[in-house]
């Protein structure tokens, strides 16, 4: 057994490298002080991240497990320690605990499926990790679509990876989209759940989506109509968090603890709970 | 049984060598957990007005430290280690809330300040011999003229007599004499008597369990129940089984002190984030606290309620709105 470490002391982080993806997505690269990746983790899972005297919070975990040498998280600049990250040097030093939560579960009910991911804006971040494992186990699944959306252009996240790698590949196949026309845009031009409705997938596929919940709603309710069913769709829910631990009593909905039993639903699961989310 | 004379219960804790924590009256007349030294008399109160959950996890408590310098951090943990020690007078709900906040704190992930101190605990519980017209414990099956604990006392006219449940608590009471029974007896009859006639104490609470969540949650009446409530918080700081809580942290200019402390699902900000509200309204806090208790907790804990019938909250919400108005007013036919 692992020794005990008293769950809600975090151990010390550092930052080793920062990308800037959009003008408000940032992409921090975390180890431990040894060098090596804080802990192993399941895609969907998420850590606790802080900077102490500016508050901690919950960080989707966009690295996939198979990356060996560390942890990446793509953040979104919205408040307080956001900002925080956003303005900081490689070098700093942060805490960090986890992983915590569920996590995709890409090694039972993913597994020989045909698979869809649909993601819009910063909610690509948790897919990253998904897509990425499914990447490099390429033989444990089917075929492979992602639909990514966002405002505009510039705020496509890792779009030089989705361009060099992931529309290279054989079997993926990716539909970018944007919500309003550009002029160095040449792809798709509209709104993700519309995107997602014209292309029009095959409802035996498992849909994986992850977004702002405009665009949730708005998508489930186009693959309703193309005759899908809820139990193949997986989405992630956002809560308050505090413990992560599910003690603190914050995260609460109906009889799930988001941060232990979420953030990963099935939709059908979902139907199941107190709409409070 | 053990027998003590009432006069002899200074000498009695003194004896016992450690720190004792009792319900005892403050200057403005409240009862509450004090810790024991010569002269602190035991209250003649039926309850403390604070739960004695306070003892295993306060309302505030600091968790760990930081130093921020420049691009460094340095983490200081301050071992939470306690002594043993004694709870004296614990009545039969206080105890069973003990219980409930075990299968959160000490369900994996153990919160280790939490075990610290249950660990070091020795629990004296005191059985009831005048219930309120506020209690109702008997809904949940618990018996206040036999509480359960390490060891479990009752108060006559001029003795204790106490019986010990766990091998802790018969080392505790090992010294002195032995007591015959009768009087305990006569005492409990007399006591399961007034259980018997509580207004409260046949709650129905049928129909709050995991199977009819939905059909609660969306009950129409919730919108009357919350109508009236401040979001004082009030309900859930007295309540024994009320667990949630916060994390901030505070900067003493030399460390980031890391902190918990109560918070309450009837405050607005429980679930604000940057991003949205998922409970806009007290009508949503206000059920949340009340479906918690009588719902969700229940399922994910072997039909366990998150409620032990103590009535503090029968006695202290401004608006004198509580849970058992909610349960009959959306629970079960029984409550006529
Ligand atoms: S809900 Fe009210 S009666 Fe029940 S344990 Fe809490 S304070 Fe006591
Ligand atoms: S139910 Fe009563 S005690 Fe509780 S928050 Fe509302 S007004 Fe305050
Ligand atoms: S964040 Fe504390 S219970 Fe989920």
């Amino acid at each position: 057994m692992a020794e005990y470490r008293e769950p809600l002391i975090p151990m010390l982080g550092v930052v080793t490298a920062i990308r800037t993806d959009t003008p408000d997505v940032k992409t921090f690269t975390v180890t431990g002080l040894d060098g090596k990746k804080p802990f192993v983790h399941i895609p969907g899972q998420c850590a606790m991240l802080s900077i102490p005297g500016v508050g901690e919070a919950l960080f989707s975990i966009t690295s996939s497990p198979t990356k060996e040498d560390a942890l990446e998280f793509s953040i979104k600049k919205c408040g307080c320690v956001t900002d925080w990250l956003h303005a900081m040097e490689p070098g700093q030093q942060i805490t960090i605990r986890g992983p915590y939560g569920s996590g995709f579960p890409v090694d039972t009910d993913f597994r020989g499926k045909d698979l869809v991911f649909v993601a819009g804006g910063i909610g690509l971040a948790p897919l990253h990790s998904v897509i990425n494992y499914v990447r490099a186990n390429r033989a444990n699944y089917g075929k492979v679509d992602i639909v990514y959306g966002s405002r505009s252009m510039q705020d496509l996240v890792d779009f030089d990876e989705i361009l060099n790698e992931w529309s290279k590949e054989e079997g993926i196949t990716v539909h970018l989209t944007i919500d309003r026309e550009q002029p160095e845009w040449k792809g798709h031009v509209g709104f993700v759940p519309n995107y997602v409705k014209e292309l029009g997938f095959d409802t035996s596929r498992t849909v994986v989506m992850c977004g702002p919940p405009i665009m949730i709603k708005f998508t489930l309710a186009g693959l309703m109509e193309l005759g899908f069913d809820k139990s193949n769709i997986y989405t992630t829910l956002e809560m308050k968090m505090k413990c992560a631990l599910g003690k603190c009593g914050r995260c609460n909905i109906g009889t799930k603890y988001i941060c232990k039993d979420g953030p990963v639903f099935r939709l059908d699961q979902l139907d199941e709970l107190p709409d409070e989310y | 049984m053990k027998k003590l004379p009432i006069t002899e219960l200074d000498s009695f804790l003194k004896s016992l060598n450690m720190p004792v924590y009792l319900p005892s009256d403050d200057p403005s007349g409240q009862a509450k957990f004090t810790r024991w030294a010569e002269g602190v008399q035991l209250t003649q109160q039926l309850n403390t007005v604070r739960s004695a959950k306070d003892l295993f996890f306060p309302q505030m408590e600091n968790l760990v430290d930081f130093k921020v310098q420049d691009q460094k951090i340095e983490i200081i943990e301050h071992r939470n280690v306690s002594e043993n020690f004694v709870i004296f007078g614990v009545r039969a709900c206080d105890a069973a809330a003990f219980e409930i906040l075990d299968r959160v704190f000490l369900s994996d992930p153990v919160d280790g300040y939490y075990k610290e101190r249950r660990d070091h605990a020795l629990i004296v519980t005191m059985a009831c011999s005048a219930p309120e017209e506020t209690c109702f414990c008997t809904a949940f099956g618990i018996d206040a003229a036999d509480p359960k604990g390490d060891v479990t006392a009752w108060k006559t006219e001029d003795s204790f007599f106490f019986r010990a449940n766990t091998g802790k608590g018969e080392k505790l009471i090992a010294g002195l004499a032995d007591g015959d029974e009768s009087a305990v007896q006569a005492q409990q009859a007399q006591t399961r008597e007034i259980l018997s006639k509580l207004p409260n104490g046949k709650l129905d609470l049928t129909g709050f369990d995991g199977a009819h969540m939905m059909e609660k949650f969306n009950d129409s009446r919730w919108k009357e129940l919350s109508e009236a409530c401040l979001g004082c918080g009030t309900c859930t700081f007295v309540c024994p089984t009320c667990q949630c809580y916060d994390v901030r942290e505070f900067n003493t200019g030399d460390t980031i002190q890391r902190f918990r402390c109560w918070d309450s699902c009837m405050y607005s900000d429980f679930t604000k984030m940057s991003a949205g509200q998922p409970r806009p309204t007290q009508l949503e806090r206000f059920r949340q606290r009340f479906m918690h208790k009588l719902v969700y907790f229940p399922d994910n804990n072997d039909g366990v309620y998150g409620c032990v019938g103590c009535g503090r909250c029968l006695q202290k919400c401004p608006i004198h709105m509580n849970i058992v108005k909610v349960a009959k007013t959306i629970g079960g036919e029984g409550n006529g």
